[in-house]
């Protein structure tokens, strides 16, 4: 463990964004555009059955009858979604059984993001599904897995291998009418992670996604789901790159959480997205739609997210409280430095009885940055004793950057409790004098105040991520002050 | 080792030292005494190297180089450590993680290997001992929530850490109650060792009584007055600044 610790602690302490190349590998792509038949052409390349081709489809005919959505705290350029390309690939027989049957070329990409696919190297109780562009590269661990019944593949596979359990849940947390972005997912997801762990079981290692966005021009639309079934606990999370362009790059995920009776999932996001050079130029769009639902008694989803990447970032991890005494968390770090921007935050909606909900939202801006808190708790008439506690910090760097607090706070229980704290502040000259005073240098000092202050979420990663975490957190606001 | 040969400083166009002369030697203890506007605390802060000052004259050499062209982290490093007045709170951040990254900055500038979590540990276990500090203190935040004196005991604790060669310790005595003013002062002997320097500011003698000087300077307006024994000290104590002021105000 020490050792793994080091080494990441090594690797992410070498450069500003380290993982900005691109790797030089035969793709297959479609044509830009999009339409019905490039919906027919990206199932059929998918050699997908008809009622996932018909979700697609219905997906797709509502999606054209929608507006981009304006209310967010952010200037987004236009978008032009018929010069995007939505399927892209590398040129390789995709198998998951044998190693040797891919790409040196791939395995090298993924080793040099510190994802070795071999699972001897890698990280011991970690299993990744590694996405590249569109496709799922390689699952590790998945037979050790198996034994206990769980199943970790990549998306594609569920449909094919386990076809009900897919129709049973996909849309059932984020219908494919729920927005903009994630209507248009619906329509032209490729891939992404798929994961059930069955009644009674605790999953023995962390389950990770590593997404990866390769190909020039296309936008990456990978889905997951995540199903916890009664009394079961899973810890999941998902990393994601992107090459240094200058151009910017759409992500559009949708993730879905079920969470049954006793059920306890932990999802926790480290979001380094190519966030675009120092003047603003190029960058992923990053706009996701993530939710989860407590759906059986004294179930618990919680979220925790790292977010330093992306030019923009759109997005509210969410919880549904149904169940009974269920409970959700949101746990957020997000850093806007030069020209990012991010409009971040969480909807708690509590619909049972006794439901608990935790917020923890830290910004951080620096240069140019806009970081804007967006969160919504809402407490229906039937959920009594309802609690809710959220904090929101901003922390600003400088003074060209801005923080900007929404919270909307609904309640139509009298007996829910709903408590909101937010303050703002800076950090001090004097703060970063007394570090120099001791021998540590203002970059240094940023660091280690930065991580001080975004302390209370880094401590709810996994022990691994939380170091990887801390080093982002300092690169990303490199050069932001002197 | 330190030559401060008039060293004028402003501050928004305001002289505050108006050519302060001193030179203190390895393992020498000199006491800087003044009333309140002197500037005392400006000469500990330009010497550490805080930025809100302008130095308009004069020269500050430390073992032959020049000071005031070294990065106030470089200036720790190379052995000058201030004692602040007032300590600054660091929310988030554990003694434990502050410490130990300013420790291994130093280690690094002298080409040593950063130390192991449990060396470390087991030097902060030594040094808490010598002044006496809580070990909860330790895995608290850099000085959030510590009552003025745990604040003043942790500053002594961090010089116990990194072993400076120059102590400036900036009204390191007030706010403490006799018993921590002992803990405090012992800490500092303690500490001590022969060859390495300490400057104290102090508006009062009884710190004195525990760190002995061998030299105590009277900062009035920017100048150094009067530079005498020990026993300075004690005349101070007794009679007050009023004499020197008229002194001086004299020979103008």
């Amino acid at each position: 463990m020490k050792k793994a610790q080091d080494r990441i602690l090594k690797d992410v302490t070498a450069g500003e964004y380290k993982y900005g190349f691109y790797t030089d590998i035969e793709t297959e792509k479609i044509p830009r555009g999009l339409s019905e038949d490039v919906v027919r052409l990206i199932s059929g390349k998918k050699n997908e059955p008809s009622w996932l081709l018909d979700f697609r489809l219905k997906s797709y005919r509502h999606w054209s009858t929608m507006k981009m959505p304006d209310w967010a705290n952010l200037r987004i350029p236009e978008i032009n979604y018929q010069d995007i390309i939505y399927y892209a690939a590398p040129k390789q027989k995709i198998s998951h059984e044998s190693l040797d049957d891919i790409d040196p070329e791939l395995k090298r990409t993924f080793d040099r993001l510190g994802i070795p696919l071999e699972e001897q190297k890698h990280l011991a109780g970690v299993a990744v599904d590694a996405v590249m562009d569109s496709v799922s590269v390689k699952t590790t661990f998945r037979e050790t897995l198996a034994e206990l019944g769980i199943i970790f593949c990549s998306f594609s596979e569920a449909v094919r291998e386990y076809p009900d359990l897919v129709k049973r849940y996909m849309g059932t947390v984020v219908p494919y009418t729920d927005n903009f972005f994630a209507s248009l997912n619906s329509a032209v997801f490729s891939d992404g992670s798929f994961c059930y762990i069955p009644k009674g079981v605790r999953c023995p290692m962390e389950l990770s996604t590593y997404f990866r966005i390769n190909a020039a021009n296309t936008g990456q639309f990978e889905r997951t789901l995540l199903i916890a079934d009664e009394e079961s606990y899973v810890s999941y999370l998902e990393g994601c790159t992107a090459p240094m362009r200058d151009e910017n790059q759409l992500h559009a995920a949708v993730v879905e959480i079920i969470a049954e009776k006793r059920a306890e999932v932990k999802y926790s996001t480290v979001q380094n997205w190519y966030p675009g050079d120092r003047d603003g130029k190029g960058g992923i769009f990053n706009f996701v739609t993530k939710r989860g639902i407590c759906r059986g008694e004294n179930s618990r989803i919680s979220w925790a997210q790292v977010e330093t990447g992306s030019a923009i970032t759109w997005k509210y991890p969410s919880c549904i409280l149904k169940g009974d005494n269920s409970s959700g968390e949101f746990y957020s770090v997000a850093v806007t430095n030069n020209h990012q921007q991010a409009d971040t935050g969480t909807k708690m909606i509590h619909i049972g009885k006794n439901t608990k909900s935790t917020i923890v939202s830290k910004g951080i801006s620096a240069g140019f940055g806009q970081n804007s808190y967006r969160g919504l708790v809402k407490v229906l008439k039937n959920a009594s004793n309802a609690r809710n506690f959220s904090q929101c910090d901003s922390l600003l760097l400088g003074d060209k950057c801005g923080a900007h607090t929404f919270p909307y706070i609904e309640v139509d229980n009298p007996n829910a409790v709903v408590e909101h704290e937010a303050t703002t502040s800076k950090i001090g000259e004097d703060q970063i004098f007394y570090c120099n005073q001791r021998g540590i240098s203002t970059e240094d000092a940023i660091g280690l105040i930065v991580n001080g202050y975004a302390r209370e979420v880094i401590n709810k990663l996994p022990m691994e991520f939380a170091v990887e975490a801390q080093k982002l957190l300092q690169i990303s606001l490199e050069g932001s002050v002197g | 080792m330190l030559v401060i040969d008039n060293l004028k400083v402003n501050i928004e166009g305001k002289n505050i030292l108006n050519g302060i002369s001193l030179s203190v030697k390895p393992g020498e203890i000199h006491a800087i005494m003044g009333p309140n506007g002197s500037g005392k605390s400006t000469l500990a802060a330009v010497l550490a190297g805080r930025n809100f000052a302008e130095v308009t004259e004069g020269s500050v050499k430390w073992f032959g180089r020049d000071l005031l062209e070294m990065a106030p982290e470089d200036r720790s490093k190379e052995g000058i450590f201030l004692g602040f007045q007032y300590p600054i709170e660091i929310p988030g951040v554990s003694m434990v993680n502050f410490l130990k990254t300013a420790l291994n900055e130093h280690r690094k500038h002298k080409g040593l290997e950063p130390l192991s979590a449990s060396d470390f540990l087991k030097i902060m276990r030594e040094k808490k001992e010598l002044v006496e500090i809580d070990s909860k203190l330790a895995n608290r935040s850099v000085n959030e929530g510590f009552s003025g004196g745990e604040k003043k005991k942790n500053e002594i604790f961090q010089m116990a850490m990194l072993e400076p060669k120059l102590a400036i310790l900036d009204e390191t005595d007030s706010g403490l109650d006799i018993d921590a003013l002992r803990i405090v002062a012992n800490g500092v002997n303690k500490i001590r060792r022969p060859d390495s320097s300490v400057i104290v500011i102090t508006h009062y003698q009884r710190l004195l009584d525990y760190i002995i000087p061998d030299v105590v300077h009277v900062l009035y307006d920017g100048r150094i007055v009067k530079t005498s024994g020990k026993e300075l000290a004690m005349e101070l104590e007794e009679k007050g600044y009023d004499w020197i002021k008229k002194e001086v105000d004299n020979q103008v």
